[in-house]
């Protein structure tokens, strides 16, 4: 080693081409497909969407659109939409709640109580995917129908009066959202829950933890990770969702989705419509930090 | 502080009476276990894997149910408590340490669940006599398999159990530490003089530490006693060859000489043996069959002819076939002359070299340290379980 003469050394600066300059370029290469796609899936479509907030809100199809960097789009979008964007972030909020409760019932059986039936019961978990969530959600709209049979029986048993009706509520909404995520959640709880080692919940209780305070304990915490992910795989989709206002609710449901919707396919307003789903992008996004951080969850991911 | 503070000094001891545990596909891992456990000893359960011991163990925390029979400590009855209700705790194999709570939260936990509202001064205290104060703000997964092995002690013992169960504790740790955490866990023990029940399959880390010592085989004790009982009278063969090495040598009973503390005559090969009445685990009337056995270190030999140290038993004719230096001492297999081998470890005095084999010796033993078993026993039960 120390007898190396510098006659000897070649620096790798002189030989062009050399593996040296060939290995520095492979990391640019591999990331290469992921930077394309990223590219083309969301910086572009994130440029167009985000220029079509900035169109002048004069525009029409017939006369062109031009980015005129006309911020006051926001301040418009917001003051007129602002009750559907409410009401999505609090349907959103319940369909999550409820499907945290269902979800999490379902994979604490499914992780501890199923068996041999585990696999079974997580390929009916993800069953209703083969059909599609068009069609599931239209189903919806005959079973909670006027006529249905849900309705007719807790009309009998009177916890719905004569004349009231379960379509073209928010119950229907909430319950369309609560059914159509539940997978979400259900998938992520299973996975965390599955991977606790039950000798854990023996150690509890062999240190005087009740099966309740062994829940709360040692249990719910290092579900955490799946609960975190379950919700937002919930919350975030649901906030954005319009076909189960549209098939399951009223005008009086609409939720941002349907007004998004609206605006750019009848009204043709691209500019407010533009403008509104970057408001919703950044709630979304700000909540998401906001809960993120709140839960503690770079140590438990 | 806890319960077991205000506890009578004496009289609580844990028994195990006609304890079984049947499972539902039929498999009986325990048979009908009577076993009396005196309050603050050390007390193993040593048998190879399979034999019911963790099962017992976990009958007693509760974490399996009881088919029959019934476990008490003192005048309590506890074989159908739930387990966070048991004054017992345990020491996992695994440990089972809480990963998402520190060190000093895990320790804490017993304690928290009773109620204890100021849990400071106890924590600081054991995880000072376990060597972890410098861990305490730790999580598990940063520790070491001895550190971490040290917690899940400190997380059992900061409760005062009336026992503390122990499910191999040291099984997952290097031989060396484990040689270590053997004499830290007998401090400890000595030093809060709490009932410590432990289960291995490691006979050495039982003899090292346990004062009591109950060898256990499919379900059933096998032998109850001290390590020194257990190893120098072993009642049956599964104690013989899994507690050590044996030699046994199949004979018979030609007579009894003398009372209680006379001599069995056996016919062994030929050669007549006597065998002390109490190391005799048979019944000792003239034809009976029964295996003569001998500890290889309890054998001596001498080249044919030559005058034997501590003459006893004595044999001519045998011939050395291997003889292996290990430093410490030499272990010969001598063949004898009907044919069957036999053990001998000569500790390395330096009076004599190592005999070559094919050497011509005299094998002799003292009558005192030879035993009988009852020759109903498999001769190989417990070899190769250890």
């Amino acid at each position: 080693m120390v007898a190396l003469t510098p006659e000897t050394d070649p620096t790798p600066d002189a030989v062009a081409g050399g593996p040296r300059q060939r290995r520095k370029l492979t990391g640019y290469w591999l990331i290469l497909p992921t930077a394309v796609w990223l590219g083309l899936f969301f910086v572009v479509p994130f440029y167009s969407l985000l220029a079509t907030s900035l169109f002048d809100p004069d525009g029409s199809v017939l006369t062109g659109y031009d980015v005129t960097y006309h911020f006051a789009n926001f301040g418009h979008a917001l003051s007129e939409y602002w009750q559907p964007m409410v009401r999505s972030l609090w349907y959103a909020a319940l369909a999550t709640a409820f499907c945290l409760v269902l979800g999490y019932v379902l994979a604490y059986a499914i992780a501890f109580r199923a068996g041999r039936w585990k696999n079974l019961m997580l390929v009916l978990v993800v069953a209703p995917f083969f059909t599609s969530f068009l069609i599931r959600t239209l189903s919806w709209k005959l079973i909670l129908g006027d006529n249905g049979w849900v309705v007719d029986a807790l009309q009998t048993v009177h916890i719905l009066g004569s004349d009231n009706r379960l379509l073209a509520t928010p119950i229907a909404v909430v319950a369309g959202l609560t059914y159509n995520f539940l997978p979400f959640m259900v998938l992520p709880l299973y996975a965390s829950l599955e991977k606790i080692d039950g000798r854990l919940i023996e150690a509890a209780s062999d240190l005087y933890a009740s099966p309740s305070r062994a829940f709360f304990k040692v249990t719910w915490p290092l579900s955490l990770p799946g609960v975190v992910g379950g919700t937002l795989l919930t919350f975030i989709p649901a906030t954005g969702d319009f076909i189960n206002a549209s098939l399951l609710g009223s005008p009086n449901q609409r939720m941002v989705g349907n007004v998004i919707q609206d605006l750019f396919t009848t009204t043709g307003d691209y500019a407010r419509a533009g403008a509104l789903s970057v408001i919703l992008m950044l709630i979304i996004l700000v909540l998401v930090l906001f809960y993120i951080r709140k839960a503690g969850t770079e140590e438990l991911l | 502080m806890s319960s077991v503070a205000d506890a009578p000094a004496g009289g609580r001891d844990l028994c195990l009476t006609g304890l079984r545990k049947e499972y539902p596909n039929g498999f009986v891992a325990v048979q009908s276990l009577d076993l009396e456990i005196p309050r603050g000893s050390f007390f193993a359960l040593l048998g190879p894997s399979g034999c019911g011991k963790t099962t017992t163990l976990r009958m007693v925390a509760g974490l399996e149910t009881v088919t029959a029979g019934s476990i008490t400590i003192g005048d309590q009855d506890i074989t159908h408590e739930k387990p966070y209700r048991r004054p017992v705790n345990t020491v996992f194999q695994n440990y089972a340490l809480f990963p998402h709570l520190s060190i000093s939260e895990n320790v804490a936990f017993g304690m928290r669940r009773r109620g204890v509202k100021d849990v400071k001064g106890p924590v600081a205290d054991i995880l000072e006599l376990t060597e972890l104060t410098e861990q305490a703000n730790k999580r598990p997964a940063q520790l070491s398999g001895g550190q971490q092995q040290r917690v899940a002690l400190a997380r059992a013992l900061i409760n005062r159990p009336e026992v503390l169960l122990l499910d191999e504790p040291l099984g997952a740790l290097d031989l060396k530490l484990r040689r270590a955490m053997q004499l830290e866990l007998k401090r400890i023990q000595t030093e809060v003089g709490l009932t410590f029940v432990h289960v291995t399959h490691d006979q050495e880390e039982a003899m090292t530490m346990a004062d009591t010592i109950a060898v256990m085989n499919a379900g059933v004790i096998e032998q109850l006693g001290s390590p020194t009982e257990l190893y120098e009278n072993p009642a049956t063969t599964f104690v013989a060859n899994f507690l050590g090495q044996s030699n046994l040598i199949g004979g018979s009973v030609v007579g009894v000489e003398g009372g209680a503390d006379g001599q069995v005559k056996v016919d062994m090969e030929g050669t007549v043996v006597s065998i002390p009445v109490e190391r005799a685990h048979t019944a000792n009337t003239v034809g009976t069959k029964g295996w003569v056995g001998v500890r290889p270190e309890k054998v001596l030999i001498a080249p044919a002819g030559e005058p034997i140290d501590a003459p006893g038993n004595h044999m001519t004719g045998a011939v050395i076939v291997d003889s292996s230096f290990i430093g410490v001492s030499t272990q010969y297999v001598v063949r004898m002359p009907w044919g069957r081998e036999m053990l001998a470890f000569e500790q390395n005095t330096g009076a004599r070299g190592v005999l070559a084999p094919g050497t011509k010796v005299d094998v002799s033993w003292r009558p005192e340290f030879a035993f009988l078993l009852d020759s109903s026993q498999d001769i190989d039960a417990g070899l190769g379980e250890a």
